[in-house]
């Protein structure tokens, strides 16, 4: 395991075309922390994930991500959990082909599977529970069942640092529960650091160690009980807004386009 | 017509097969290997949402051998230069699936009627021409059979090396790229060994017919089978014994070579779907 921190983000800043997304963003993320990223679509919580597995270049600062510094496009060494998107029913993959493809499907060359390979995939699935369904086509799985082989995918090389952008939306409460059970199972067996992106806190509230709130161009990091209250993210968004506890559920009220977080963005992607 | 020329059309080279065969040995082999690549690219051409795309690179392809005819150079270079630039437009201006639509859309009437113009224009063999369009294997000369033949296996072998980025970049292109896939130079090599593949299938089977081959047993395949192994192997398969059947089937008559490739191609996607659909029936039954 990597010791030091996973991830430090210095003086970054990101700017599309003449509008600031964020700028002074400092991030020192320690081994075993679980972060939430939370804010408004448009916000650039997304760019930011990209920043750091080096699919986006920051307009100024630097990010270090385990150990080295951020320099080339995308890295094995960091997991990363998409968001869920159906996969279409013709999908020419089972189960178990969609967490191979985190074990050999950066590889080049002639495509004869390598000794160790099939055992390792069959480790991720027994890690992620997916045995029952992973010889059953992908087109035909719940989005749960997905996400779980995802996450798989993710954990092929034992990642220090997991990204996960979204990686509950459209999922019912049972499957959300059980995706952030692994992913936390993996931060707490090997120590890695996570990075959540996410629109609704409750499912990660109780691991979360901090949160980093982006809005409008601005953002806030500290514990949960620093962040989400109602004077800071009034402060935060120049507006009133409330947060609101019921039944130990945060509900935040009144945050300027807060609602449509549920549609993930997908200009922010690239081709 | 009557039913002896009917038979004639069909069988009358029955008597000389084995020296027709001979003849044309090279064709079924320029066949066999276009079969296996064709099949196995239709993979991705599947995966991708291409199947509009091999249709646009085509048109154009036709349209570059056209103006080679026309202008007196080498047909398969003409169709090769030709497949390349729309392939490589349709990659560098289209990787979002819906300008891309637009993009072929435009360029598809574009390159036929250049085409049309350039084979209008030109007054030599009137063979040639329609060859291009619905395609005439046994008319190509043996030197470029040759180049087809190579131009083949060159394709065949660059897509087993690029085959698993290839493959993670066409399903899942985010995380392929969070994990360190080059996707933009593998999107590239895609369209350029597509666009080689379809100048090639359009000497054998015409610009018109060309997803006979390159989309047709690919799909087949995916009814039937899901693995990753089992479907571009049933692919291959597929488009192979689609061309090399064709061949054979049509050499021992009159007529042309493409009718049977199309039809062979289609009867096998037939059966894959009914066989899909009973299976698809038992397990939800189940």
């Amino acid at each position: 395991m990597t010791s030091g921190s996973p991830l430090q983000i210095s003086g970054a800043a990101l700017r599309r075309g003449d509008r600031e997304l964020w700028s002074g963003l400092d991030l020192d993320v320690a081994p075993g922390e679980f972060i939430a990223v939370l804010g408004p679509s448009g916000s650039g919580k997304t760019t930011l994930l990209r920043a750091i597995l080096g699919l986006e270049r920051l307009s100024s600062g630097s990010i270090r991500a385990l150990g080295n510094e951020v320099r080339r496009a995308g890295n094995r060494r960091i997991g990363y959990v998409p968001q869920q998107r159906p996969l279409p029913p013709e999908t020419s993959l089972r189960g178990r082909d969609l967490v191979g493809l985190g074990v050999d499907g950066h590889r080049f060359g002639l495509p004869f599977p390598r000794r160790g390979d099939r055992e390792r995939v069959r480790e991720l699935v027994r890690a992620v529970g997916a045995e029952g369904f992973a010889d059953r086509p992908v087109g035909e799985l719940s989005g749960g069942e997905q996400q779980r082989l995802r996450v798989g995918q993710a954990l092929a090389d034992d990642p220090g640092l997991l990204l996960c952008d979204e990686p509950l939306t459209s999922l019912d409460l049972a499957n959300q529960q059980a995706v952030v059970r692994l992913i936390d199972q993996h931060r707490a067996r090997s120590g890695a650091a996570v990075v959540f992106v996410t629109h609704d806190i409750n499912p990660v509230l109780e691991h979360v160690d901090r949160i980093l709130y982006i809005a409008h161009g601005r953002f806030m990091l500290g514990a949960p009980d620093e962040v989400l209250n109602s004077r800071v993210l009034s402060d935060l968004y120049d507006a009133p807004v409330y947060v609101l506890r019921a039944g130990g559920r945060l509900v935040v009220v009144g945050a300027p386009d807060a609602d449509d977080a549920h549609h993930h963005h997908h200009d922010e992607e690239p081709e | 017509m009557n039913w002896a020329d009917v038979g004639t059309a069909l069988f009358g080279g029955v008597a000389d097969y084995g020296e027709i065969l001979a003849l044309v040995w090279n064709s079924v082999i320029a066949g066999a290997v276009l079969g296996l690549v064709g099949g196995l690219i239709g993979v991705f051409v599947m995966q991708r949402d291409m199947a509009f795309a091999v249709h646009g690179i085509s048109e154009l392809s036709f349209a570059g051998a056209a103006a080679a005819l026309l202008i007196g150079v080498d047909v398969v270079t003409g169709s090769i230069v030709g497949s390349l630039i729309a392939a490589g437009l349709i990659g560098v201006l289209g990787a979002r699936a819906r300008d891309r639509n637009s993009i072929i859309g435009v360029l598809m009437p574009f390159g036929l009627g250049l085409g049309i113009l350039f084979l209008s224009l030109y007054n030599g063999r009137s063979a040639n021409r329609f060859s291009l369009l619905t395609g005439q294997i046994v008319s190509v000369q043996t030197g470029q059979l040759g180049w087809l033949i190579a131009l083949s296996a060159v394709a065949l072998l660059a897509l087993l090396l690029i085959w698993r980025p290839l493959r993670f970049d066409s399903l899942d292109p985010q995380s392929a790229a969070a994990r360190g896939v080059p996707t933009t130079a593998v999107s590239l090599v895609f369209m350029l060994l597509l666009g080689l593949v379809v100048a090639v299938a359009v000497h054998i089977i015409g610009a018109l017919l060309v997803m006979a081959l390159l989309v047709t047993p690919a799909a087949a395949a995916m009814r039937v089978a899901s693995g990753p192994v089992a479907v571009p192997v049933l692919a291959a398969a597929f488009g192979f014994v689609s061309a090399v059947g064709g061949i054979l089937l049509a050499v021992a008559g009159t007529l042309p070579v493409s009718p049977y490739i199309t039809t062979i191609s289609f009867v096998i996607y037939l059966v894959c779907r009914i066989i899909g659909a009973r299976r698809g029936r038992v397990t939800r039954t189940a």
